[in-house]
């Protein structure tokens, strides 16, 4: 109840405060990539609460007295980066002790202070794919979430977001770099076994649907039928099966690309997103037909069997053939410059500057089906912006600052002013636990922690140093 | 003996799968004279010319600046619009020792044990290994690649990234011992497994242990030393017995007598002081690698001229209250307090090609542009005493030369030509034949 009434307060605020003024921000005279329709010179963006209202030359834009201005005078705009395969801001990522756990979903685990979150604001990041792990063959349901760091986790989640579930194929899934201590193997342990595991589970899914539709069909006719017995795993997988959940499937070599495609076109579904997917540029045109887009690691290489073939040029050669194609980090340090990453891309092929643009902000949103609000400057989407203080592709520029929906979520300049006084309450905050005079308490024993797996041990790509052995 | 045969053809399967037709070939002899002529040159020691020639011969650098002459009969790269600059050296990878990270047999990295001295690097350096035309395609020539693990891993080898055989491509071996300072076991820290370990303060046990490390690695020195200081006397008086050799030992002569730098590394403030004491106590020629907390010694390090092999620049900060960007501004950070300071991409080895890309984004946050590109030249070269022989474009010096069109630490820009001991090198690699293999597929 009381929930309730503060939640009624808190609208009857918004009611005065929102609806009584526009909430405007103007970035002025600056230079905007908008990742849809070129680049402009000289470009002012207004955005009024939180949509893009106006993009064009800067005399051409005009607002009102009370906006917020941002002068972008030799700066650079871009959309802010969407990452569609992120593990970032979430307590667990694999749920593998079975083969199939579609019933488990990454919205229940939805960790809003992971400090990544604003690491990745700092480089332009915005929205993110929080993807399952890889650990089996069919893994639990993604979610969406925008980086709003400081907010509640239900501001965070987009309400239009599809429902998407993680498949996984190849070395992971069948366990080949990695065992689990005190775990006994399980299957499957070939690409065969994957195969079969995902084929059983469609079955599976399309008898529950069988057993669902008879049921209703008989209560349709005034019988008076026992329901079916309530299956969340299968629910997920009939779902799957209508179409309802988009496939994202963790992938590398081009065989297994292959089975995959064949086996849901077998069952009448299309792959949505295929992640990884380092051997892509072999079988382009069989991905294209199919109708699947690609999420790649863009030039990582050689860390495990599958990866040998990796090639720099993979998201050329699919964009070449017409696939949509974007950039993912699968990584706490890539996600924080994208702008990097799609900027390599210029070097390998003959992508433009805007398709290497759109590596990493129109082709993931139309990846997670959200490039209606997401993923580019124009009129009538979220104002989502990195800016930039020299172009975002040259190694010797960095963001400036970051807004979603118009608001500032990271702005450099604060960010250094505010270290003095972090350090400070830091030191501050120790010397007061030095002087509580604590008594001594007695050293307890380490709680014991169940062993799971982080998705950089199962990939065997230690991400630059951190748990590298010196 | 069926089960033999077939582990042996599974062996075979797996070297030709990993060790393909990556031959690099030149496309000159040693004998022939190249001359980059109208190019923009970027020396890194001395001025850039704007428009300027410089001449290749026997490998050597024989001429360079705004009006050298071109011998007749030289071949002719016409250099306009191009800029040449003198090939990358990354300080630290295992490039050459690992191919596939995840297949064990692939990897020649880490030998058991904690006292290695005598395990050279350029034994395990596979020349034929697909990484390596990869990273020298995107203008490192030259590595220094280490052996890793224990406390004493064993010995660097600086190699140029071209060769038939590991002696072609041998610059300095020993180029560095490797070493790794015992430090304070955390305990949970890093792994996905959990663990129990406390973050702040680690047990006394866990003290203890780190100091047996550190008094272990001193009497391994100091055995060393009398080890070599009895060889000598046996040497020069027939009546002193002769110890029976020890490899081991034998092996850290060169290091003791300061010829050959050590390359120890060190992240927290007391490993860093130790370091420093160590090379104080047996006259190592110190080099550290990673070195985080520096600043806080800034003094001391500064003091003894110690230089700092930093590791990845493209990498997370260290805790959790850590300023976002710690490590792309540490560069920048050491170079205003005074350190020296070098780059390395440090990571697995088939990321060498991005060791451009940790100079570049050190100077996106504060480092001057001409340092971060020395970092990755000149500094490298100075640090491990090799500034005679690489580093720079300069008459005398081995011809590792990068032609590009463009800046060098910038992502877009692309290599045109490399030459690698005075020869031309063929930019194809496993990348561009799989490319040009699959690209206009049907």
């Amino acid at each position: 109840m009381k929930k309730v009434s503060v939640l009624l307060f808190t609208i009857s605020l918004l009611a005065l405060t929102g609806f009584a003024q526009d909430r405007e921000v103007l970035i002025k005279n600056a230079t905007i990539m908008t990742a849809a329709k070129g680049t402009i010179e000289g470009g002012s963006i207004l955005i009024r609460n939180g949509k893009i209202v106006a993009v064009d030359k800067a005399d051409k834009v005009t607002a009102s007295a009370s906006a917020k201005v941002i002068d972008g005078t030799g700066m650079y705009v871009t959309p802010g980066f969407v990452d569609a395969h992120s593990h970032t801001a979430l307590d667990s990522v694999n749920e593998g002790s079975l083969s199939v756990t579609a019933m488990v979903k990454m919205r229940d685990v939805v960790n809003n202070t992971d400090i990544n979150i604003y690491r990745q604001l700092a480089g332009g990041m915005t929205t993110i794919h929080q993807l399952h792990g890889s650990a089996n063959a069919i893994g639990g349901q993604n979610n969406v979430i925008k980086l709003k760091w400081g907010k509640p986790v239900e501001e965070m989640f987009l309400a239009e977001a599809p429902r998407t579930v993680k498949f996984a194929l190849g070395e992971n899934p069948k366990r080949s770099n990695f065992s689990v201590p005190g775990m006994a193997r399980r299957f499957p342990a070939t690409r065969m076994g994957v195969e079969e595991t995902i084929r059983e589970a469609f079955t599976q899914g399309r008898e529950y649907t069988a057993k669902w539709d008879a049921y209703e069909a008989a209560k349709a006719k005034g019988e008076n039928p026992l329901p079916p017995r309530k299956d969340l795993k299968l629910e997920a997988m009939a779902d799957i099966l209508k179409g309802k959940i988009d496939i994202h499937a963790h992938c590398y070599r081009a065989d297994e690309i292959m089975m995959l495609l064949r086996l849901t076109e077998e069952f009448g579904i299309r792959v949505r997103t295929l992640q990884h997917t380092l051997e892509g540029y072999k079988v382009s045109p069989e991905i294209a037909k199919h109708g699947a887009s690609a999420s790649i690691l863009p030039d990582w290489w050689a860390y495990k069997m599958e990866a040998y073939d990796a090639i720099p040029f993979n998201a050329a050669v699919m964009t070449d053939h017409g696939i949509v194609v974007s950039i993912h980090s699968d990584s706490n340090e890539h996600a924080r410059r994208f702008y990097q990453e799609a900027g390599k891309m210029l070097k390998y092929g003959n992508l433009t500057e805007e398709q290497a643009l759109q590596l990493v902000t129109l082709n993931p949103a139309k990846q997670i089906r959200l490039d209606n609000r997401i993923g580019s400057i124009e009129v009538g989407k979220d104002g989502d912006l990195a800016i930039f203080n020299g172009h975002p592709f040259s190694v010797y520029a960095h963001p400036v600052m970051t807004l979603i929906e118009g608001e500032v979520y990271f702005d450099r300049k604060q960010d250094i002013e505010r270290r003095a006084l972090l350090a400070k309450e830091k030191k501050d905050l120790i010397e007061k636990e030095k002087k509580a005079n604590v008594p001594t308490q007695p050293v307890q024993s380490s709680p014991t922690f169940i062993p799971t797996l982080s998705e950089e041990e199962l990939d065997d790509h230690l991400h630059h140093g951190k748990t590298k052995k010196p | 003996m069926k089960k033999l045969s077939f582990t042996i053809l599974i062996s075979l399967a797996i070297c030709a799968a990993v060790v393909t037709l990556a031959q690099p070939r030149a496309v000159t002899t040693p004998g022939n004279t190249i001359a980059i002529t109208n190019a923009r040159i970027v020396t890194v020691s001395g001025a850039t010319h704007e428009k300027g020639t410089i001449v290749i011969r026997d490998g050597k650098i024989i001429a360079v600046g705004p009006t050298a002459p071109v011998p007749t009969g030289a071949k002719i790269i016409p250099g306009a619009g191009l800029t040449v600059y003198p090939g990358m050296i990354d300080t630290y990878t295992t490039l050459g020792l690992t191919e596939v990270d995840a297949v064990n047999a692939t990897v020649d990295t880490t030998e058991l044990g904690d006292y290695n001295a005598n395990m050279k690097a350029l034994t395990a350096v596979q020349p034929n290994s697909e990484l390596i035309p990869v990273a020298r395609s995107n203008g490192v020539t030259t590595v220094l690649t280490c052996p890793q693990g224990g406390v004493i891993s064993g010995q660097c080898a600086f190699i140029n990234l071209d060769g038939w055989t590991q002696e072609q491509m041998k610059l300095v071996a020993p180029g560095a011992l490797h070493l790794v300072y015992p430090r304070v076991g955390f305990g949970g820290r890093g792994g996905g497994f959990g663990g129990g370990g406390n973050l702040n303060s680690p047990s006394e046990a866990a003290k203890q242990a780190r100091d047996r490390k550190v008094e272990d690695l001193k009497k391994k020195l100091e055995a060393a030393q009398e080890y070599l200081k009895a060889k000598a006397a046996a040497a020069n008086d027939k009546t002193i017995p002769v110890r029976p050799v020890d490899l081991g030992l034998e092996a850290l002569a060169p290091f003791l007598n300061g010829q050959a730098p050590v390359l120890i590394a060190a992240s927290g403030k007391a490993e860093i002081e130790g370091a420093l004491a160590l090379a104080d106590q047996f006259k190592l020629k110190l080099v550290l690698y990673g070195a985080e907390s520096a600043l806080q010694v800034a003094d001391k390090i500064k003091a003894k001229n110690v230089p700092i092999v930093l590791p990845a620049v493209l990498d997370l900060p260290d805790k959790e209250d850590s300023p976002y960007d710690e490590a792309f501004a540490r560069a920048a950070e050491f170079h205003k307090a005074g350190l020296k300071v070098c780059f390395s991409s440090s990571d697995s080895a088939s990321d060498v090609r991005l060791l451009p890309y940790h100079a570049g984004t050190a100077a996106a946050f504060g480092l001057p542009k001409e340092e971060a590109l020395k970092g990755v030249t000149l500094y490298p070269a100075q640090i491990f005493g090799l500034d005679k022989l690489v580093g720079s474009l300069e008459t005398g010096k081995i011809a590792n030369v990068v032609v590009t069109d463009g800046d060098l630490l910038e992502h877009r820009t692309r290599i045109k030509y490399l030459i690698i001991n005075g020869k031309l090198v063929e930019l194809a690699n496993k990348h561009t034949r799989l490319y040009e293999r699959h690209k206009d597929r049907q």
